[in-house]
């Protein structure tokens, strides 16, 4: 498989606490990766670093042939939008702003029409099964109904790698599962790489490969021998 | 297993043979070792003997003579005994993932290295159990099985994640 994402030695602080030590880890074009540990171990530190949305103190990130570490705000934010989509715990959706502006808006800044936005919108709600919620603003949706939006908003543009943070850690395990088997059926369907932080091992196990985050440490799952 | 108590609820239905029950056990628990043949004819001995079940009829269509057992009075009493007792709550692969980690301590063996590989395999097998579940077509009986199976496999990882953050604690312990 050809490495679309990779980072190799990558160091991040925050003030005295050192959240990521040396981190090397490579993502395959069109691969599930889940990145799990316990809460407070780094993983969400490394997800930031691979999207381009913290710049580590040490060590490199290219995504195909581009040091993302080594990019302007300005530039990594436009490929974030681009190539990138992120998936948030808690949504991240604009409260003032219905659930199919939500999804429409970055279709928008990427060029397309208000009209051709909008009726991609609606086909993504519908694709995820959340059709109904197109007029509703997020204060309206139920919490599996926000996820669902928020991974519309991810998928619509037609990102390479969806970044997923604890997608599923507000909802309940049901309802968890039925939000993470849309992401990652529309995402197979496509070939689109995921990144999938999570502390749960249900979650981790929808993947392809895991990546273990402890203590600021990340190690590659050892092979399964039977 | 509880193979006898089993046995006794499928022939709470209607008499059945040896043959039926085994592919009723095997259908009606997906999750489940299948059930030897050999081991349907043992138990269903051991059952006529103490009375819980008896020979209703012998019966024979084209091939071999096929015996039809059938539930007692004192085999009902069994069943629903049974029933209303609840499983002794053990550990899963406890016991087993247990000793190792420990003696793999004991023996001077990376014990770390061992929870890893443990927990990889975990994982793997919880992999196979997703995609059991989520085919096209699987019956409610086998999503529950599987379901059943996954949330004793996290259950498992969640004490092998703990074992991690205390084996510092255990090494000490185990050198004192």
């Amino acid at each position: 498989m050809s490495p679309l994402l990779r980072a190799s030695g990558v160091s991040k602080a925050f003030g005295r606490t050192r959240a990521l030590r040396d981190a090397s880890v490579t993502i395959g074009a069109g691969e599930v990766v889940a990145v799990s540990g316990p809460s407070g171990a780094g993983k969400s530190t490394l997800l930031h670093c691979l999207a381009g949305i913290l710049v580590p103190d040490a060590g490199e990130v290219h995504y195909g042939a581009t040091r993302l570490d080594e990019l302007d705000e300005n530039a990594r934010t436009r490929l974030r939008r681009e190539a990138f989509g992120i998936v948030f715990q808690f949504g991240g959706l604009v409260p003032e702003l219905t659930a199919a502006e939500n999804v429409a808006v970055p279709l928008m800044f990427g060029g397309l029409s208000r009209a051709k936005a909008a009726e991609a919108a609606r086909e993504w709600l519908e694709r995820l099964g959340a059709g109904d919620c197109a007029p509703l603003r997020p204060g309206e949706l139920s919490g599996g109904q926000v996820q669902r939006v928020a991974v519309a908003r991810a998928l619509a543009h037609g990102p390479e790698v969806v970044f997923a943070d604890e997608p599923t850690g507000a909802l309940d395990s049901v309802a968890g599962e039925e939000v993470l088997g849309s992401l990652l059926a529309e995402a197979r369907g496509r070939g689109t790489a995921v990144v999938l932080v999570t502390h749960d091992n249900r979650v981790a196990a929808y993947a392809d490969r895991e990546i273990v985050v402890r203590d600021g440490v990340a190690a590659e799952s050892p092979a399964v021998t039977r | 297993m509880s193979t006898p108590q089993i046995l006794l609820a499928l022939l709470a239905e209607r008499p059945k043979h040896g043959y039926e029950l085994k592919r009723e056990h095997d259908q009606r628990l997906p999750g489940a070792k299948p059930l030897p043949y050999g081991q349907v004819y043992s138990t269903l001995a051991r059952l006529e003997r103490d009375g819980f079940v008896a020979v209703a009829d012998v019966v024979q269509e084209g091939g071999p003579e096929r015996t039809l057992y059938r539930l007692t009075s004192d085999g009902s009493e069994r069943l629903r005994t049974w029933l209303a007792e609840t499983e002794p709550p053990a550990p899963y692969v406890g016991a087993a993932l247990f000793a190792r980690v420990i003696m793999a301590l004991v023996a001077g063996g990376d014990a770390r290295a061992a929870l890893d590989r443990q927990r990889a395999a975990h994982l793997e097998r919880m992999r196979e159990l997703n995609r059991a579940k989520t085919v096209p077509g699987a019956s409610a009986a086998e999503v529950l099985a599987a379901e059943f199976a996954l949330y004793h496999l996290d259950a498992d990882l969640r004490w092998m994640e703990l074992a991690v953050r205390r084996l510092t604690d255990l090494t000490e312990e185990m050198s004192r």
